[in-house]
């Protein structure tokens, strides 16, 4: 069987970027992932993005992209599962050159969410959730996270302020990362005083809405470049696994386990022939802390009702068994919703090459991601192992 | 705004019309004619009662377009009598008197209109504290 490899990654910083367009975000790291790949020519392009349609009126991203970062001619489409999007466009990527069809592929994840603000934002956002049955009663994806916070914290006892833990971890590793919106650790207090936005969720356990890019190049290990310098880690996709559950949340038998993680991270656990606790760090998808606190505890890290406490006890931080969110998660990265999925990606290569500086997580050599569509109405989960 | 959209719903949205599967008698809403729970064909009517009690709940002030002009509301996880969840934004009680396992009743409210004065109202269910039987 053979290695696929992370050949090439780049990335643009995570912000407001309200001078630099759509096209001209995911060009910067089109370029810079092509170049770090070393020269080699894709003959297939996968894009990762969910509200281009609705926030920039431009949806057929394929073509738009291929075009302007001068690949005209190459296959082209995007992939769209809310804020999965990204993973999934990763998972096309590395079916495509898996199946032997494709030599080599790029991956990129683009969004622009911060061209807008407000009622039309949270509109967009809504098309994610069950349009006839959930949207149309005004609900948001903060106030999906909020109905399970809510019955989490009725149904655990957790004490106020106990979900802090995940902003704390996410805002001290955010610090070290360059490209984050926000490079600063945050105080308890900071926590404990914030805003509420839709109670029990305060400011600070949703993820901020942001623009960014990020790209990938995904070949067989037999095509690198012949001057690949043999000192420079390889990184390869050891599993990649989708699954999906219902999209609306009160179709969930348990609402507050995400069964759709549960079962990407099975089937990527059998592909990747590893453990649990074999995995160095987590990227989880925590667009709300209640999002990661389920993750942990579906995909098998914590037991049921003891998620929050993980966090709470400093064991996802850097230097614990877990260490997630490493290089700030989207509470500190942003979220650059499609883009979400490759930009996680990018930073577990970076991690696995040993390149994450102040977010370095030691001897890493085995790192899982997951993508969340919704309340994990989708997950993408893949494995990137250090050859 | 989508008319035929919004029509073919008004079953469910004014009557709470589901289905009932004739195999495993599970209760469904919305219809979508395959039973959720034994995946047999489910193609029975089946008028839901409007009763159930709060699953979870939580208030929104930051709206989606259209649904700014009622904001701040709240909004829920229903628990029907019958078995199935829907989702439902409440109405004639405060805030700040909700509560989980509360019972509720449903009942036909404006949901939202599409921002033209001579244009299309959308009506659908809400669910308010149920009076005492």
């Amino acid at each position: 069987m053979t290695d696929i490899i992370i050949a090439g990654i780049g990335q643009t910083d995570v912000g407001e970027h309200w001078d630099i367009g759509l096209r001209e975000l995911a060009f910067t790291a089109i370029e810079a992932a092509l170049q770090d790949a070393g020269g080699l020519k894709p003959q297939a392009m996968y894009v990762g993005n969910m509200l281009a349609p609705n926030l920039s009126h431009q949806s057929h991203l394929g073509a738009l992209l291929a075009d302007f970062a001068g690949l005209t001619g190459i296959e082209a489409a995007t992939l769209e599962a809310a804020g999965a999007s990204g993973g999934a466009a990763l998972r096309q990527g590395y079916l495509a050159v898996k199946s032997g069809l494709v030599d080599v592929a790029l991956v990129v994840g683009v969004e622009k969410m911060t061209d807008q603000v407000g009622a039309g934002v949270e509109e967009a956002l809504a098309t994610a959730a069950d349009s006839d049955f959930e949207s149309v009663q005004g609900l948001t994806p903060s106030a999906q996270a909020a109905l399970l916070m809510q019955r989490y914290m009725f149904e655990y006892n957790v004490p106020a302020n106990g979900f802090a833990g995940f902003a704390l971890t996410a805002h001290a590793n955010g610090a070290g990362n360059p490209h984050a919106m926000f490079r600063k650790a945050i105080k308890p207090e900071t926590y404990q005083k914030a805003e509420p936005i839709t109670p029990p969720l305060n400011m600070f356990d949703a993820a901020p809405n942001a623009d960014g890019a990020a790209a990938l190049v995904l070949t067989r290990r037999d095509l690198l470049p012949a001057d690949w310098p043999a000192s420079r880690p390889l990184v390869k996709v050891a599993a990649s696994a989708n699954a999906s559950d219902t999209l609306a949340l009160h179709d969930r038998k348990d609402p507050l386990f995400f069964e759709a993680v549960y079962l990407a991270t099975r089937r990527a656990i059998k592909q990747a022939g590893i453990t649990l606790d074999q995995i160095d760090f987590l990227e989880y998808h925590d667009a709300f802390s209640i999002y990661a606190a389920l993750s942990l505890e579906s995909g098998g890290f914590a037991i049921r009702g003891a998620g929050w406490k993980m966090a709470a006890e400093g064991r996802i931080s850097l230097t614990s068994n877990l260490p997630c969110v490493t290089m700030g998660g989207l509470k500190a990265r942003g979220f650059a919703g499609g883009a979400t999925g490759v930009y996680q990606a990018v930073e577990a290569t970076t991690q696995l090459r040993g390149l994450a500086g102040a977010c370095q997580v030691k001897d890493a050599r085995v790192g899982m991601i997951q993508s969340l569509g919704g309340p994990a109405s989708t997950a993408v989960v893949h494995i990137l192992t250090r050859l | 705004m989508e008319i035929p959209r919004h029509w073919r719903l008004k079953q469910q949205r004014y009557a709470l019309m589901g289905e009932v599967c004739p195999h495993c008698d599970a209760k469904i809403f919305p219809p979508r004619d395959v039973c959720p729970e034994c995946k047999s064909e489910a193609k029975t009517p089946y008028a839901f009662s409007g009763r159930g009690e709060v699953y979870s709940y939580t208030t929104i002030y930051e709206a989606p377009s259209g649904y700014d002009a009622n904001a701040p509301y709240t909004v829920a996880l229903v628990k029907l009598n019958e078995g199935p969840m829907i989702t439902a934004q409440l109405t004639d009680v405060d805030a700040a008197e909700v509560q989980i396992g509360m019972p509720v009743e449903m009942v036909t409210r404006k949901m939202r209109d599409d921002g033209d004065e001579r244009g299309m109202i959308v009506y659908g269910y809400k669910f308010r504290p149920a009076v005492a039987a």
